[in-house]
């Protein structure tokens, strides 16, 4: 064998190396047919990865119930005013959970000034409150989403004082500007996009604002409808960032003979459906208006509140925490349906 | 002179040893090397341009390909052709540049991601301003110059030889489909935006997005014509460089004059497919095949996108309507579309 050949063949076998050892996953993968057989609908898992997500999304130990009963918190302690009608034996498990998923580190002293528990000194009691709220919204008014199995604070803070998971409107990287193309919200490595070239932030537009998703023809023939591939990759981004935010495929909802049709999609493409409004329901009436609360270090780019989207709850699990039902363990986080 | 640079002794040996050549082409890479006096071609007709470089002889290259390197013709087709297709790279080239803020770091690292993006739908055919989409449109009138000035430069250097002008009729249905793709159709949709945009993964991200916006393009029947000829133009090619090579220890290589002087290696060529499938090719028929699977490809592929978004809107419904569509026995329980449920779609 002659030397370029040698070099050659060695060059060639040491990139085979590495694409092999360094983009791919080993088999076997686990898949599980959900659809009718031929149709693709199933979910591929790769067991050892799967392994380590139900490993990093635990419920932790939660302090026993003790029912509801005694004086209520608002006629005890000052300044309360989400969780007045809570029994103070009850208000102070909640609080000592509180610290658990948001602040273990930090404790009481991340959101109350010690001197004075009541005051509203701190930007973070402020912004808890107002997270109370939305908690008791979710879980009272969104059931279409949520069910019975509800969310507390630890579904999104996972013992973080800011979820891991939260989005800010993304204007994109610097451009020359000048005579040379404007930006177009794409064409650059989409991490909210499953590192496609597709727009990077599918967020602003369809969870935040309400922007229409579906771009897909209703008819065989042309009837005018003038949806663009440009808006239909718009929609296309926010698909594959729902795809990684919950660790499926396509056909968890979608049947891919046809995206749109509703009969051949799965009943989690309403769950999704439902997800999508509470998720604009959040950022816009409780997450947008604390911009003014929140200091500059928390806010965007653009000088916005963190947002939520589907990843913020999910974690990267069809169902967050693996469907574990956490909300019933604290029924003062529940509403009462108006 | 002739002189076989890979192992002549060896051959010679093998041939001594057992009367004929043993697995003379079983190589990944080709053996016999062919060197000579480097030789400058055929005498050019009147008016062309003389061809240029000093030909030299690469070892490297002749392992996959003739050892001889040059010389070039390039002629006033060619250098337009070259001019243009510059123009059309720095364009995109220099857009693409502008997007990382002139970062040579960021170029490389996004350059599969950047892209020269065709102009918003608000403008239809009308011509944007530079920065949106005047760049794109500039970028695509001097790639198309330059992919039909390269068509004229082949078709005429086929003429120049005496040859026949299947090469430039086939390359003329690769520039069907790209001229469909980013100008054919465009204009009957009304809007450049239709058009795909200049960029390695933007183009891919395209073509999944022009599948779902227009209801699935396995549907369309062109498109499944254009996969057949796709894959069984891989399959044919397989089968035939592996049937030539096999049967090159009989002079199989000689094909085309075992078109009408078929000697052993024709014939057992024909015998082993015979034998296998019960019909064979011949040695014209053969490269008949290859043409035309090829050709057919971007050919019918081309009148699928053509027809889409033009004649057919959602391909699914219309391989439905056609009863290219099966249904399926419902798996889950009936899901409604919950926009139809309430007034206004908010239903907590």
């Amino acid at each position: 064998m002659s030397f370029a050949l040698r070099i050659t063949a060695g060059v060639a076998t040491v990139a085979v190396a590495a694409v092999l050892l360094f983009q791919t996953e080993r088999p076997p993968m686990d898949s599980i047919q959900r659809g009718f057989r031929g149709t693709g609908m199933e979910e591929i898992y790769n067991p050892r990865l799967l392994a380590k997500q139900v490993a990093a999304n635990q419920v932790p130990a939660t302090l026993p119930f003790l029912g509801d009963a005694g004086p209520k918190a608002g006629t005890i302690y000052k300044n309360v005013k989400v969780l007045n009608d809570v029994s103070v034996g009850e208000f102070t498990r909640l609080m000592a959970s509180v610290t658990t998923w948001v602040a273990p580190t930090q404790g009481c002293a991340y959101c109350h000034d010690t001197n004075d528990m009541a005051s509203d000194a701190l930007y973070t009691k402020v912004v808890s409150r107002r997270m109370f709220q939305m908690v008791r919204h979710i879980n009272g008014d969104w059931k279409t989403h949520v069910a019975a199995t509800g969310v507390t604070c630890y579904t999104c803070h996972r013992g973080q004082p800011v979820p891991p998971n939260v989005w800010f409107n993304d204007p994109g990287q610097t451009q020359a500007g000048g005579f040379a193309q404007i930006p177009a919200g794409k064409n650059h490595p989409a991490a909210a996009a499953g590192a496609t070239a597709l727009p990077f932030d599918p967020y602003t537009p369809f969870l935040e604002q309400n922007h229409d998703i579906r771009v897909v023809s209703q008819t065989a023939l042309p009837t005018g409808d003038r949806t663009s591939i440009k808006q239909t990759e718009w929609t296309y981004a926010l698909m594959m960032n729902f795809s990684q935010a919950l660790g499926v495929n396509c056909t968890y909802c979608h049947s891919t003979r046809s995206f749109t049709d509703w009969d051949q999609s799965s009943p989690q493409r309403a769950t999704a459906w439902y997800g999508i409004r509470m998720v604009r329901d959040l950022n816009t009436n409780f997450l947008d208006p604390l911009h003014s609360t929140f200091p500059k270090a928390r806010l965007g780019a653009e000088g916005d509140s963190p947002k939520v989207d589907c990843a913020t709850c999910h974690n990267g699990v069809y169902k967050p925490l693996f469907g574990v039902a956490t909300a019933k363990d604290f029924p003062e986080l529940t509403a009462a349906a108006p | 002179m002739v002189d076989l640079v890979a192992q002549s002794s060896d051959l010679g040996a093998l041939i001594r040893d057992r009367g004929y050549v043993m697995a003379e082409y079983q190589n990944i890479f080709t053996r016999v090397q062919v060197r000579g006096p480097v030789h400058m071609g055929p005498a050019l007709p009147r008016g062309s341009w003389a061809r240029s470089g000093k030909p030299f002889y690469s070892r490297f290259l002749g392992l996959i390909g003739d050892a001889q390197v040059g010389p070039i013709y390039l002629g006033t087709t060619g250098m337009a052709s070259l001019i243009c297709g510059f123009i059309a790279i720095e364009i995109i080239g220099l857009n693409m540049w502008a997007s990382v803020n002139w970062s040579p770091i960021q170029f490389i690292r996004q350059l599969p991601w950047l892209a020269l993006e065709p102009p918003p739908p608000a403008y239809g055919l009308h011509i944007p301003p530079l920065a949106q989409g005047g760049w794109w449109l500039m970028a695509g009138f001097f790639l198309t110059t330059s992919i039909l000035l390269w068509w004229v430069r082949m078709y005429r250097r086929a003429v120049a030889l005496g040859l026949g002008t299947h090469t430039a009729w086939a390359f003329a249905s690769a520039i069907w489909l790209y001229l469909v793709l980013g100008f054919i159709r465009p204009l009957l949709m009304g809007s450049w935006a239709e058009a795909v945009p200049f960029g390695i993964f933007p183009h891919l991200d395209w073509t999944a997005a022009f599948s779902i916006r227009y209801g699935n393009l396995f549907y369309n029947p062109f498109h499944m014509l254009s996969i057949v000829f796709l894959y069984g133009s891989a399959v044919l090619f397989a089968m035939h460089g592996a049937t030539i090579l096999a049967v090159s220890r009989f002079g199989g290589e000689r094909e085309v004059e075992q078109i009408t002087d078929r000697g052993t290696a024709a014939e057992r060529a024909a015998l082993f497919w015979r034998w296998t499938m019960g019909f064979n090719a011949t040695f014209e028929s053969w490269h008949r095949w290859g043409w035309w699977f090829a050709v057919l490809c971007p050919l019918v592929g081309g009148i699928g996108i053509l027809l889409t978004g033009t004649v057919v809107d959602n391909w699914y419904l219309w391989g439905v309507k056609h009863g290219i569509a099966p249904s399926y026995p419902m798996v889950f329980p009936h899901v409604a579309d919950p926009a139809t449920l309430s007034a206004g779609g908010i239903v907590k």
